[in-house]
């Protein structure tokens, strides 16, 4: 755990500009399809997703902030994003993010990726990148990355469901220790990677429902979040 | 440790001939009689397998110019072993350059108390062209199912196209909730690698409600499906080939 709590709480927080709120994290599709209806399929659609999306992603963001080529990284979250609506949402988010993290931590990384891919890197490389600028540690970010898969879709219940707020809440700190044992599992990920320099130990785990719905939902004429 | 341990090998060459075709353990391989112009072999199930503690391995390749289609007679039953081990079960597919390759074998089932983990590594060549379909089937009828780590990576001329691992069972935590397979009892992939869709990749589509063609970052789609059972995945999948053109 790094030193610097103030810049990661920064960093994932809900409000930190850089558009995240737009997004469900699958919820929305979810709730439509009754799969989510109230806290208790909540915490099992959130489990669901953290210990899959939220580990790539995670393990992703750590070895970005570990010093892996970010590139590579990008490729591999490529092969792990069979949709491409996720593959969209997830480069629209990154390109966000580095607007709001080019501002917030100024540093020559982040220019740098601005200008060779303007067409934006995967949300999570981008954050693990941020964090670095930011001094944080592989650790920092993993935990980030883990907590802003679940809170996402969290938050969105309690807007789609009119849920509980405390229930929402409630059902994050259930998934607590899930959060903290999926970031120390992405971060001995992102240690291999670097250590070996291949991409191929990242994990891999994927949400066949995730990816189906976010096909169906990117078609949807009215919605009320992007993803 | 106790387990069988075994490796089968099939490689087709381009005048239809089979230089290698050797079946080990639970695996018996036949040459069968194909209905167009590839050669054709059907796994046979030799005993039950895999158990507990089994070791196994498929390696095919379908040699530069080859066209080679892969079936198998039954069901793959995964059933827990004596003493709690788990099994193992690596399948290494290679298709050569201007080669073809259709891996077309029946459902995986995860029977109760069961434990296995498979891993499916894919090497196409830039000119090749991969039909690959694999189910998942959670339990024989009424039972919980076991459990089972898959895990497929695709390369397309030795650069990762697709790196995907699905875990359900007793242990995955999640994996039942709406995220993942939300209560569906089959799940299952059809993976199609095609140069031609390097110029023109298929088009996204919905196949119901839970199943999708997506097109690949690389120049492959992948059918992704859940369902009630394995019939109602079959369709499903087969739905998908004949939207990308494919005959699985």
């Amino acid at each position: 755990m790094s030193t610097r709590r103030t810049a990661l709480l920064l960093l994932a927080d809900g409000r930190f500009p850089a558009g995240a709120h737009a997004h469900s994290g699958g919820a929305e599709a979810a709730v439509r399809a009754g799969r989510i209806d109230g806290p208790a399929t909540l915490a099992a659609f959130c489990r669901g997703r953290l210990h899959t999306t939220g580990l790539v992603a995670a393990a992703l963001a750590a070895a970005a902030c570990a010093g892996c080529d970010p590139y590579a990284l990008d490729a591999a979250a490529d092969a792990r994003t069979p949709t491409p609506a996720l593959r969209d949402t997830a480069r629209k988010l990154g390109r966000q993010l580095l607007r709001a993290a080019r501002a917030t931590w100024p540093a020559p990384e982040l220019h740098a990726v601005a200008a060779t891919r303007p067409r934006g890197l995967h949300q999570p490389v981008v954050l693990g990148l941020t964090a670095r600028a930011a001094g944080l540690t592989p650790h920092d970010v993993a935990q980030a990355a883990a907590y802003d898969t679940v809170s996402s879709p969290a938050t969105a219940a309690v807007r789609l469901l009119s849920l509980d707020p405390f229930d929402a809440t409630a059902v994050l700190a259930g998934l607590a220790d899930a959060m903290d044992a999926v970031a120390a599992q992405a971060t001995a990920a992102a240690e291999a990677v670097l250590a070996t320099g291949s991409t191929d130990h990242l994990p891999a785990a994927s949400a066949p429902l995730l990816d189906i719905t976010a096909q169906q939902h990117a078609a949807w004429p009215v919605r009320l979040f992007a993803s | 440790m106790t387990g069988v341990t075994a490796h089968a090998r099939v490689t087709a060459a381009p005048d239809g001939s089979l230089p290698l075709l050797r079946g080990d353990g639970p695996f018996a391989l036949r040459r069968t009689r194909a209905a167009g112009p590839w050669s054709q072999v059907t796994v046979v199930g030799a005993m039950s397998a895999p158990l507990g503690g089994d070791r196994l391995r498929l390696t095919a390749e379908a040699l530069p110019g080859a066209a080679l289609r892969v079936t198998s007679a039954a069901a793959t039953i995964a059933l827990p072993g004596r003493d709690g081990d788990g099994a193992t079960y690596d399948t290494a597919l290679t298709v050569g350059a201007d080669a073809s390759l259709w891996w077309l074998p029946e459902p995986v089932v995860s029977a109760a108390r069961s434990d296995l983990r498979m891993t499916t590594r894919v090497d196409v060549a830039d000119t090749a062209r991969l039909v690959y379909r694999e189910e998942q089937i959670l339990g024989r009828a009424g039972e919980e199912p076991g459990r089972l780590v898959a895990r497929l990576v695709l390369r397309i001329g030795g650069v990762v196209a697709l790196d995907q691992e699905l875990a359900y069972g007793p242990g995955v935590p999640g994996y039942d909730g709406g995220a993942v397979l939300g209560g569906h009892r089959a799940v299952g992939q059809l993976l199609v690698a095609d140069p031609a869709f390097a110029d023109k990749p298929p088009e996204a589509a919905l196949l119901g409600g839970t199943a999708v063609v997506t097109p690949l970052a690389a120049s492959a789609a992948l059918v992704t499906a859940v369902a009630a059972d394995g019939l109602a995945l079959r369709r499903l999948l087969t739905a998908g080939a004949e939207h990308l053109g494919v005959v699985a």
